[in-house]
């Protein structure tokens, strides 16, 4: 194994982390907060080591294969949260380093759950820094260091596909570096976009850039003790249609921006996003229908609970810990589905859902004519069947372990089943809030430290798609053979 | 540039690793998804699984934004008509392989016209070329020659006591009383552009430039001269053979060629009666000693399959046959070809990646000068370019010893009508010149790349 490689990427990825902690550090010296000191520092550490690392591991060789690929996002995750959190416990407003890990974690990986009690008594440069991780995360760090240190070697596509959700990954041109700078230029251009549209329907400045990096990354951390709730329906409406846009596969951007609307417009997992999010809405607007004086009020909260769970974004203007049963059964389901393949959303992602569903009517199409030969299309192109297996062992694996995570959170005492049920489900696809005890208007506080570091594992295992934190972990893959 | 390659195969795969290093956009297309897996994890390229001749694949590759389309699936129609496709859809230029003989007469020009195509390139025919080279000059192990033919470079591999052992290369021009330079070293593994105090060892495999006439004043000097093959055995049926004895037959040299397979052998035999066509199986020592291996100046082994060469060309040397060379295809081979003492080494794939590495650096070269011909030295580590000097520019008419040149690159020769100067610091370079640069570790788009 190439361990230089992997340290040396890691040493980069680093003194990246350092460079983009100057934007936080920009506006706590704007506001002069007190974040000053606590980012500084964490800057000269997170440069240092840096620095460090690339001196001790220069590689004799830049070959990397699956394995390294692996390792090194797994690795590059833990590390850049660990670091991350040093600025809220230097700052002294989130004192404990577990509390502050999860919180990391949690923006990192876009999830958007969180331990404070009280976030409107945080700084205005912690809050930043800490939706700014949603905004990095979202399209991810180490898609960043491709598209602005791209002198790496060609196999850098072992790190991407490690990184990058969905079930294969499709490059937008030839070279890596090209694509994943695409990839950074659509997600900025939208991300700006958005901060537009929020900065000219009313909000301050600050609140619109933290709300777009926490819709862009489909994270979901707010900064207003009831999330947006109290924003305008204009915003609120500006958010919800966002959070639906950044769940989509990122390559359909690329195809509008090409002018290939016809290919654009084929694409099967599209059509499954738009009609999970559009029936839901649809089912929850008629269930809560009752609960809202107005129809354009139960179609607006329907549709924002809905694209800020299946976006897997967990904003929320409505505590739907309040709503009918058949809604929050609604809402569980679609923590679980998620959005597209190749967007910045957690989950299963729908693509892997329409592989499954059709891969199971051919099953049963093979019971009832075992001699039947059939085949799999999707994105009008046939599946092979290696494609298939290994969207099936991801299906296996992912419920097994989140089968594991929820039993494991049981230990934890004073918890229902469903409020450890909808935490898991909840860090494990990063959305954020859950239901009763996690529910949004409540918070992870009460969880002991030991299912904090769970949770934050939870959620790292769903946003890398859990093959790269599950291989990191087993200790095989670093021992010498 | 953006290049769409079509077909990965052995020589596909050479190219697209050659072209991806010089810093290329390629996107590689060919049916097999299990070939494409592989690459993607090898190579920094987009991947596109269709036929080349379909029209939608093409689209999916981006053809109407592309600058050179290479066709080299194995068939010659389809790298046609993909070629012609691609054009029509936009690209800017087109290269296929063209391989079957019976394209090769008066019909190529008119096909290549008439497809728009912008080259078409047969490793074979090229193979025997090059293999026809190495024969007209046995001591070198790898010629190449620039414009006017009487230009020409050698590699060839230093003997323990060869008399250029031991000498400054600066004394070496005065001792050997001919105009020559050596231009580049390769030692163990390391490759330099050896200045005028270097000394050099036995086992140095040296690249030197010079005029045919003095080059022979070098060889006959240096005792390395020997006469010109004339009596060659060739093993493996294979279209190289067929070029190559073609070649061989018009310069006058007696052929012999032993092939397994009978009708292959009659094939030859009714093409050209010159050949003396043995049927049998060319591993068998008896076979060969009976078609008289131990009388022949030259063996070539051109069987399909790299080891037999290998094995062939050692029992060939043993039999003191003077020049033997192999082909190989496998880069892992040439090593173990070089411990096996065979310096005569022939790659089909290394040929037709110069070629094609050299129309796309001429493609991206800039007005001014532009690259006539490219060869890859020493494995891939140096670079022999030849340029031409098109127009006044901040180069010429300056004498070279003023010029500021980039650290590893050298000019070997300049030729200027119809005779080579091997420059000293007096000479300069003027527009309507012919430049040769050797280049180590470095590649060069126009000649004013060389200075700092």
């Amino acid at each position: 194994m190439n361990r230089k490689m992997v340290f040396y990427t890691i040493g980069r990825i680093l003194l990246l982390e350092g460079a983009l902690l100057a934007l936080p550090l920009a506006v706590s010296v704007y506001y002069w907060d007190g974040g000053q000191l606590p980012l500084l520092l964490t800057i000269a550490l997170s440069l240092g080591l840096g620095l460090l690392f690339i001196r001790l591991f220069r590689p004799d060789s830049q070959v990397i294969y699956a394995r390294e690929g692996f390792l090194i996002t797994g690795l590059t995750w833990v590390i850049v949260s660990a670091l991350g959190a040093l600025p809220f416990v230097l700052s002294g407003e989130i004192p404990s380093y577990v509390d502050a890990f999860f919180e990391t974690v949690s923006g990192f990986t876009t999830t958007g759950a969180s331990i404070l009690t009280n976030v409107e008594s945080m700084s205005r440069s912690m809050l930043f820094w800490r939706s700014f991780t949603h905004w990095i995360g979202g399209m991810g760090v180490l898609v960043l260091m491709v598209a602005v240190m791209p002198n790496l070697s060609g196999r850098t596509i072992h790190i991407l596909r490690a990184e990058m959700p969905g079930p294969t990954m499709g490059k937008l041109s030839p070279k890596l570096a090209d694509t994943a700078k695409l990839l950074y230029l659509i997600y900025i251009a939208l991300t700006l976009l958005e901060l537009f549209l929020l900065f000219a329907g009313g909000m301050p400045l600050y609140d619109s850039a933290v709300h777009t990096f926490g819709t862009a990354g489909t994270g979901g951390f707010g900064i207003k003790a009831d999330s947006v709730a109290g924003y305008s329906p204009y915003l609120q409406w500006v958010i919800a249609v966002f959070m639906m846009l950044f769940g989509l596969n990122f390559n359909i951007f690329f195809l509008l921006l090409m002018k290939r609307f016809r290919a654009a417009f084929q694409s099967e997992e599209l059509w499954a996003y738009v009609g999970i999010v559009f029936g839901s809405t649809a089912l929850i607007c008629w269930n809560i229908r009752p609960l809202f004086s107005s129809f354009s009020e139960s179609l607006r909260q329907a549709f924002f609970q809905v694209t800020t769970i299946s976006s897997t974004t967990g904003y929320s203007t409505a505590d739907f810990n309040t709503w009918p049963t058949l809604s929050r059964m609604i809402l569980v389901l679609l923590m679980f589905i998620g959005a597209c393949a190749g967007s910045t959303a957690g989950g299963l992602k729908v693509s892997r859902l329409v592989l499954l569903l059709k891969n199971y009517r051919q099953v049963v199409r093979h019971l009832l004519h075992p001699r039947a030969v059939t085949a799999t299309r999707f994105e009008g192109k046939p599946v092979d069947s290696s494609t298939l297996t290994s969207v099936n062992n991801y299906f296996a694996l992912y419920i097994g372990l989140f089968v594991g995570f929820w039993f494991l959170v049981s230990f934890q005492p004073g918890y229902d089943g469903v409020s450890n049920f909808t935490a898991v489900a909840a860090c494990y696809n990063n959305i954020g809030p859950g239901l009763n005890l996690v529910g949004p208007a409540a918070n992870y506080a009460g969880y002991a430290p030991f299912f904090k570091v769970l949770l934050s594992f939870a959620m790292l295992f769903g946003r890398l798609e859990l093959y790269p934190m599950l291989i990191s972990l087993s200790p095989g893959v670093w021992m010498k053979k | 540039m953006r290049i769409i390659l079509v077909g990965c195969g052995k020589i596909g795969v050479a190219l697209l690793s050659a072209l991806v290093a010089e810093g290329h956009d390629l996107v590689a297309m060919d049916n097999r998804q299990e070939v494409l897996d592989d690459l993607t994890n090898q190579f920094d390229v987009m991947c596109v699984n269709g036929n080349g001749a379909d029209c939608e694949a093409l689209q999916d590759a981006g053809v109407d934004r592309t600058d050179l389309v290479i066709a080299v699936t194995g068939s010659d129609e389809l790298n046609m008509l993909m070629c012609y496709l691609s054009k029509r859809m936009g690209a800017a230029h087109t290269i296929a392989r063209i391989r079957n003989p019976q394209y090769h007469d008066k019909s190529l020009s008119f096909l290549r016209q008439q497809l728009d195509l912008s080259m078409s390139i047969n490793p074979e025919l090229l193979t025997a070329q090059e293999l026809l080279h190495i024969l007209k000059l046995p001591a070198a192990s790898k010629i190449e020659t620039f414009s006017r033919r009487n230009f020409e470079m050698v590699e060839l591999r230093l003997k323990a006591d060869s008399p250029l052992v031991g000498q400054r290369l600066m004394d070496l021009r005065d001792r050997f009383k001919a105009k020559f330079l050596i231009c580049v070293v390769q030692r163990d593994s390391e490759v330099v552009i050896p200045r005028g105090n270097y000394v050099l060892q036995g086992g140095d495999r040296i690249g030197l430039t010079a005029d045919r006439t003095e080059l022979w004043k070098l060889l006959k000097a240096t005792g390395l001269a020997k006469r010109q093959a004339r009596n060659i055995m060739l093993i493996g049926g294979s279209r190289i053979a067929f070029y190559l004895s073609k070649m061989l037959l018009s310069s006058g040299s007696n052929v012999i060629l032993i092939e397994s397979d009978s009708n292959i052998c009659h094939r030859f035999a009714d093409a050209m009666p010159g050949v003396s066509a043995f049927c049998g199986d060319g591993t068998h020592q008896e076979l060969l000693r009976e078609a008289g291996l131990s009388d022949q100046d030259a063996f070539v082994s051109l069987t399909g399959m790299d080891e037999q060469n290998l094995l062939l060309a050692y029992h060939a040397r043993l039999q003191h046959v003077s020049q033997v060379i192999a082909k190989i295809n496998h880069d892992e081979m040439v090593r173990m070809a070089e411990q096996m003492g065979l310096e005569s080494v022939v790659s089909p794939k290394d040929v037709v990646v110069n070629v094609v590495l050299r129309y796309a650096r001429a493609l991206e070269s800039s007005k001014g000068s532009s690259i006539e011909n490219l060869y890859q030295l020493m494995d891939g580590k140096a670079e022999a370019l030849e340029f031409v000097v098109r127009s006044a520019a901040s180069f010429t008419d300056v004498p070279l010893k003023n010029l500021h040149l980039k650290k590893n690159i050298l000019i070997a020769g300049i030729l200027r009508d119809r005779k080579a100067i091997i420059p000293t610091g007096d000479d300069v370079i003027l527009p309507g010149d012919r430049v040769v640069v050797i280049a180590g570790h470095r590649r060069l788009n126009a000649l004013s790349d060389i200075l700092l």
